[in-house]
């Protein structure tokens, strides 16, 4: 202590010591963010409003507006095509996985035999259906042909059964075909939700036992328990769960090949960024659309 | 009378339960074991038993010929050394900088620290599209903001070396990094605060309460995101097709198989190009990428399970 006084320095407080140490603790992380996010980010806007010829020798930049944009989305082929698939595939898989994790949670985290067993099966789709292996196994012929000799008719057969089930209850038809075509696709969606279970069963093992037992003591059934507790308890994590769906659907979308291939095989920078930022701006607006409409629905404890 | 009446109800329904929630779990594991079993028995299959009716899971006549071709295109074991090597430096050092990161965030604040964190959701939200052709552009001409110029006089080409991986590692800024900051972030402010005035009082500075103190209390959460991390850098073909352009790493020779197995089987005298035998090599290779992860997680995934709800995914 006298020797930081004899160099001048004030002798700091703890609050003041903490709050040097996390800038120090942060620095690292904030270089980073401005080499190689922040910097990148600003470019790859000016890249959207020019021309870029890229030479030997380095290139040269030119501005020209919203020239790019425009030919995104009027002269582009595939652009508005792929956006809007993307993005319809979004609308329809979020709600199937993200309710479909929050079931497999509440389910995974019962007591029963083999459940460490299942646990870890349920979350070998997070090492599985990740990045190229999952971009190989969707154009395996072999699995094609023996998915076609066996389980595909069997599905089929019992997905038919069950519509022609519902349409009798009186169904309306376009939910049954949302059902069934999820069916159908039970191992995409499967493969898909690793995380949120993970994220889900994290928020439920939070839930304080002494809310499930005052519950039974007052009569609750398993069923009234988990729409009066379990589900505003987990509220929040829908939203999170909501949100990183959304993100994770579109890092997986062929949108991102068809940037890729606009910057890199044809070499068209300036186009290419610009499709990125409508991607973006697609991507927040949709965001900002569904965190509007769940945060007015979460429970917050406190 | 009534009331044992009353009980059999309740463990009837009990019992309807269990058998609907064992049929339901078999079910779904089912669907996601499948296809490695099919994988695993197809790549065991001879050439003859493809085409034969009677081969469903179990071969006629066993052969290890396809990883042994899967192998020799693959160039299997430096890819695999190659990939290990990779995913585990940017795995330890990502780790590394992101729990600093979010402990930072966490407990220690500073003004401007939450409009820092601001930022971090922002990565969360930003596509790495977006970004990818700036971040090319860089790191062909790295000059490290105008430094390097200064000290060496020229700027240095990182592309096609391990550096790209390195520095975004170190930075906090690999793929997915704003996630694990989250996860940490989150994890730390969990600590209650009495741990950390307590060790302040027996003479702990900031550094040593980290290292000694919230460290070791974090491992369930350092796991998931040495696991998370470790995954998606062995599996992810995006930035590595674009940093890497020539080294063999394994997401590398996946997505370029099929083709070389179109030009190496072609060639071949023995084999005439049969897209059905090309496609079980094709998942032989496949198997084999996956093969290392899985075995990983058979030693992690206990550790990993059975703790979540102390890694900090959750606030």
């Amino acid at each position: 202590m006298r020797l930081i006084t004899k160099l001048g320095l004030k002798p700091r407080t703890y609050a003041e010591q903490k709050a040097l140490w996390g800038f120090i603790y942060v620095l690292p992380w904030l270089l980073g963010f401005f080499v190689f996010f922040l910097v990148p980010l600003l470019n790859s806007l000016r890249y959207s409003f020019s021309s870029i010829d890229a030479k030997g020798d380095g290139m040269t930049i030119s501005f020209i507006g919203m020239k790019n944009y425009v030919e995104a989305l009027t002269v582009n082929t595939s652009f508005n095509r792929t956006l809007t698939n993307s993005i319809v595939q979004m609308v329809v898989n979020v709600p199937l996985i993200v309710i479909f994790s929050l079931f497999l949670a509440v389910l995974l985290n019962q007591k029963f035999i083999g459940r460490a067993l299942a646990r870890s099966i349920f979350f070998l789709p997070v090492i599985l259906a990740s990045g190229v292996i999952a971009n190989l196994d969707s154009s395996s012929l072999v699995q094609e042909i023996t998915g076609q000799n066996g389980s595909d008719i069997m599905s089929g057969l019992g997905t038919f059964e069950i519509e022609q089930f519902m349409l009798q209850a009186g169904v309306s038809e376009n939910i049954v075909n949302y059902l069934t075509s999820a069916v159908d696709r039970i191992y995409q969606i499967v493969s898909q939700s690793g995380v949120q279970i993970l994220i889900f069963l994290a928020g439920i093992q939070t839930i304080s036992p002494q809310l499930y037992e005052a519950s039974k003591i007052e009569g609750a059934t398993g069923y009234e328990a988990f729409w009066k507790i379990t589900l505003p308890m987990v509220s929040p994590l829908i939203m999170v769960n909501v949100i990183y769906t959304i993100i994770d659907s579109f890092a997986g979308s062929e949108m991102t090949e068809l940037i890729k291939d606009t910057g890199f095989r044809s070499f068209n920078f300036g186009l290419s960024s610009a499709m990125a930022w409508i991607y973006f701006l697609a991507i927040t607006i949709v965001l900002l659309i569904s965190t509007y409409f769940i945060s007015k629905r979460v429970f917050y404890q406190d | 009378m009534i009331l044992t009446r009353f009980l059999s109800v309740e463990s009837w329904k009990r019992w309807l339960w269990s058998i609907v929630r064992l049929v339901l779990i078999t079910g779904l594991s089912f669907v996601i074991v499948y296809p490695i079993i099919q994988k695993i028995s197809t790549a065991i299959k001879d050439k003859t038993d493809i085409y034969s009716p009677i081969v469903v899971f179990i071969p006629e006549h066993f052969s290890l010929d396809n990883f042994k071709k899967a192998i020799e295109f693959m160039d299997y074991w430096p890819t695999l050394i190659n990939t290990f090597t990779l995913s585990a430096v940017t795995t330890i050092l990502t780790a590394a900088s992101c729990a600093l990161a979010g402990y930072g965030f966490a407990r220690l604040k500073f003004k401007g620290s939450k409009i820092l964190f601001g930022g971090v959701v922002l990565t969360i939200l930003v596509p790495p599209t977006t970004i990818l052709i700036p971040i090319y552009m860089n790191l062909k001409d790295f000059t490290l903001m105008g430094l390097l110029p200064l000290l060496s006089g020229k700027s240095v080409n990182l592309l096609n070396s391990y550096w790209p991986f390195i520095l975004t590692s170190i930075t906090a800024n690999s793929l997915k990094a704003g996630l694990y900051i989250f996860i940490f972030r989150q994890f730390f402010r969990g600590i209650p605060k009495e741990v950390e005035e307590a060790a302040y009082i027996d003479g702990a500075g900031v550094g040593k309460t980290f290292s000694r103190i919230m460290l070791p209390n974090a491992i369930p959460s350092i796991v998931t995101v040495l696991l998370f991390s470790f995954v998606w850098q062995w599996n992810d073909s995006f930035f590595t097709t674009t940093y890497l352009t020539t080294s063999k790493v394994m997401s590398i020779q996946l997505s370029s198989l099929p083709y070389n197995l179109a030009i190496m089987l072609e060639g071949g005298a023995a084999t005439n190009k049969d897209p059905f035998y090309m496609s079980i090599v094709q998942d032989t290779g496949v198997l084999l990428a996956i093969l290392p992860l899985v075995i990983i997680y058979l030693f992690v995934q206990r550790y990993f399970v059975e703790s979540i709800e102390r890694t900090g995914i959750v606030g």
